[in-house]
């Protein structure tokens, strides 16, 4: 790929790096959580949904600051972190945690609507045969609600991969560090002559965000097919 | 091995109390709906938590709230067929079979695939996924998930009603099996009289909430001032045996002495089966009728009359073969004089006997009356 130079490759490679962690992280405590949300009542449920969905709503800079605040180096969590070697801020790290949180609602969502899709007598009928909770989990909800984690899944991803103004906020634009492809294409159009690699970036950002769309459709169409459409 | 049942539940404005005893065989619970049938029936598998209450499968107990004792239901060793069949649609119906196997404990005796497979005739359909099969097809995949699972206790919640009569037809003869050849205790819900008829050793049926009646079918269907199914419903069983097939299409069977005709039966002669005789099908005749079309002459002796509250009521007539009971209009009862005592003749057409109104095989085979 010789049409990219070597900062701008840089961008990319750190893009899907910090996507692929953010979306992975998210999975076992989104499927978690929107387990949680479409089949158990408890107290607190609501107040559990409206922070799952906060940071969709609030402004992607403050999300960012309230990370750095906690997560910085002299934050409450990044304090401790920094004990035991984890360290967030201003590194890529910190970035997949700020696309993680960021792509985390639309995560959520995406699976909470495929739980609620399948009925809760399919698993009354594996318990009657001998399944405990767990199994019934693993063996009969978590293979019909795969195409709905599969969604929700590319959906955080392409997200992440989009991701500014937390990110900025949070572990500013440090080139091979913390420079994703967004804060890379900001960079570039602060220089005058950066409107070239700006836009081979763009180009970039298209063909991934359509590679990930068109790679879920088959994969859901694959699923959707083994299922039988019931 | 003997399931004991007693049950407190209140749901709303609803509430149950009910405690039976069902002994190894087929057990009915028998009502409309709103009786309570599947609340028990869930209660037992441990869908439901019934608020107080003790159930146990001989000294096995799954749930006794005096002694805060509750087994979920994956560790009540239960084989559950519902009335949707309930397949994982993501699995085939070889996985289907098998799911039960995984977890079923090792010491307890398992039924061969091989063999429910070939009982069930679905060994063509084992690489398809459920959402390819018919009805009758998922019904019976669905009774071989639940045999597989290596069960000390069968339940079924209508496992009939959502399907037509002709698939109702090609499933019945399973579960007469089943009844017949399941060591274990069969707890069966329906709201059908012809099910309780062919299928059931005991009835339970339920009514508000509360066991109305226990007894064999004969006694709990042919009670005169009993109609759970609504007046349809009401109508008496019969045992008799098979005497011949004629060529013209009808068997011949014997009850007590009294000749029978049914459209064909396809059992041997010498063997035994039941039919539910609907009330509203049976006429009544002082004399011995003459020039008449019908061929089932029972005669007999009015027993009691119970009139309706409509402009009906239930005879119910001693005959050799067994109780029958017959829906009349109360102006019929007055110009006859039908009274306790009198004698007369139970008349039903032999076209008026449905298919579904008649058993399989059933043994005891030479008693012949109810």
């Amino acid at each position: 790929m010789d049409w990219l130079g070597p900062d701008e490759w840089q961008a990319v490679a750190l893009s899907l790096r910090v996507s692929f962690w953010a979306t992975l992280a998210g999975l076992p405590p989104g499927i978690f959580i929107a387990y949680a949300l479409a089949r158990w009542s408890f107290p607190g449920r609501q107040v559990l949904n409206g922070l799952v969905h906060l940071p969709l709503i609030l402004p992607p800079v403050v999300t960012g600051y309230l990370l750095l605040l906690t997560f910085g180096t002299r934050g409450p969590v990044g304090s401790l972190l920094q004990e035991i070697g984890i360290v967030f801020a201003f590194r890529w790290t910190g970035a997949a945690l700020a696309c993680g949180i960021m792509a985390f609602p639309l995560l959520v969502r995406a699976i909470r609507l495929s739980i609620e899709a399948v009925d809760p007598k399919l698993e009354q009928a594996a318990a009657t045969l001998g399944a405990s909770r767990p199994w019934v989990f693993a063996s009969v909800t978590l293979p019909l609600i795969l195409p709905g984690i599969i969604a929700g899944a590319i959906l955080a991803f392409a997200k992440a991969m989009g991701e500014f103004g937390a990110t900025i906020t949070f572990v500013s634009n440090i080139p091979g560090e913390t420079q994703t492809l967004p804060t890379a294409i900001y960079g570039f159009l602060q220089v005058p002559g950066g409107e070239g690699p700006a836009m081979r970036l763009v180009l970039v950002s298209v063909a991934v965000a359509m590679t990930a769309l068109f790679l879920s459709e088959i994969i859901a169409r694959r699923i959707a097919r083994r299922v039988g459409g019931a | 091995m003997t399931l004991s049942v007693a049950l407190t539940h209140r749901l709303g404005r609803f509430d149950l109390y009910v405690a039976f005893d069902a002994p190894p065989g087929l057990t009915m619970l028998f009502g409309q709906s709103g009786s309570g049938k599947t609340t028990v029936i869930n209660a037992v598998a441990g869908l439901l938590k019934p608020q107080a209450g003790r159930v146990a499968l001989d000294e096995r107990v799954f749930q006794d709230s005096a002694r805060r004792i509750w087994l979920p239901p994956h560790r009540r060793d239960l084989g559950y067929i519902f009335q949707e069949g309930r397949l994982f649609p993501h699995l085939t119906v070889r996985q289907n079979l098998g799911y039960g196997r995984w977890f079923a404990r090792r010491d307890t005796p398992r039924e061969s695939l091989g063999r429910v497979v070939e009982m069930l005739g679905i060994g063509h359909l084992l690489d398809r996924r459920p959402a390819l099969l018919s009805g009758g097809e998922k019904q019976r995949v669905a009774i071989g998930r639940a045999l597989l699972a290596g069960p000390r206790l069968i339940l079924a919640d209508e496992p009939l009603a959502a399907l037509d009569e002709a698939r109702k037809a090609e499933i019945l003869p399973y579960f007469e099996r089943l009844r017949d050849e399941a060591a274990v205790p069969i707890l069966y819900v329906s709201h059908s009289p012809a099910e309780v008829a062919r299928l059931a050793t005991t009835v339970v049926a339920l009514q508000d909430g509360r066991v109305a009646r226990i007894g064999p079918p004969s006694e709990v269907l042919g009670d005169p001032t009993f109609a759970p199914a609504g007046l349809r419903g009401i109508g008496a069983v019969l045992e008799a045996r098979v005497v011949a097939h004629h060529a013209d299409g009808l068997s011949e069977l014997t009850a007590g002495g009294v000749q029978l005709f049914l459209p064909r039966v396809d059992l041997e002669p010498g063997r035994a089966l039941r039919i539910r005789i609907a009330a509203h099908e049976v006429t009544l005749s002082l004399q011995r009728p003459e020039g008449v079309s019908a061929l089932n002459i029972l005669p007999g002796h009015v027993e009691a009359v119970r009139p309706g509250e409509g402009p009906g009521a239930i005879v119910s007539v001693h005959t050799p073969a067994g109780r029958v009971l017959s829906r009349v209009t109360r102006r019929s009862v007055a110009a006859l004089g039908l009274e306790p005592g009198l004698a007369c003749h139970a008349i039903v057409k032999t076209v008026a006997i449905a298919p579904e109104d008649v058993s399989g095989a059933i043994s005891g085979a030479d008693s012949a009356t109810g």
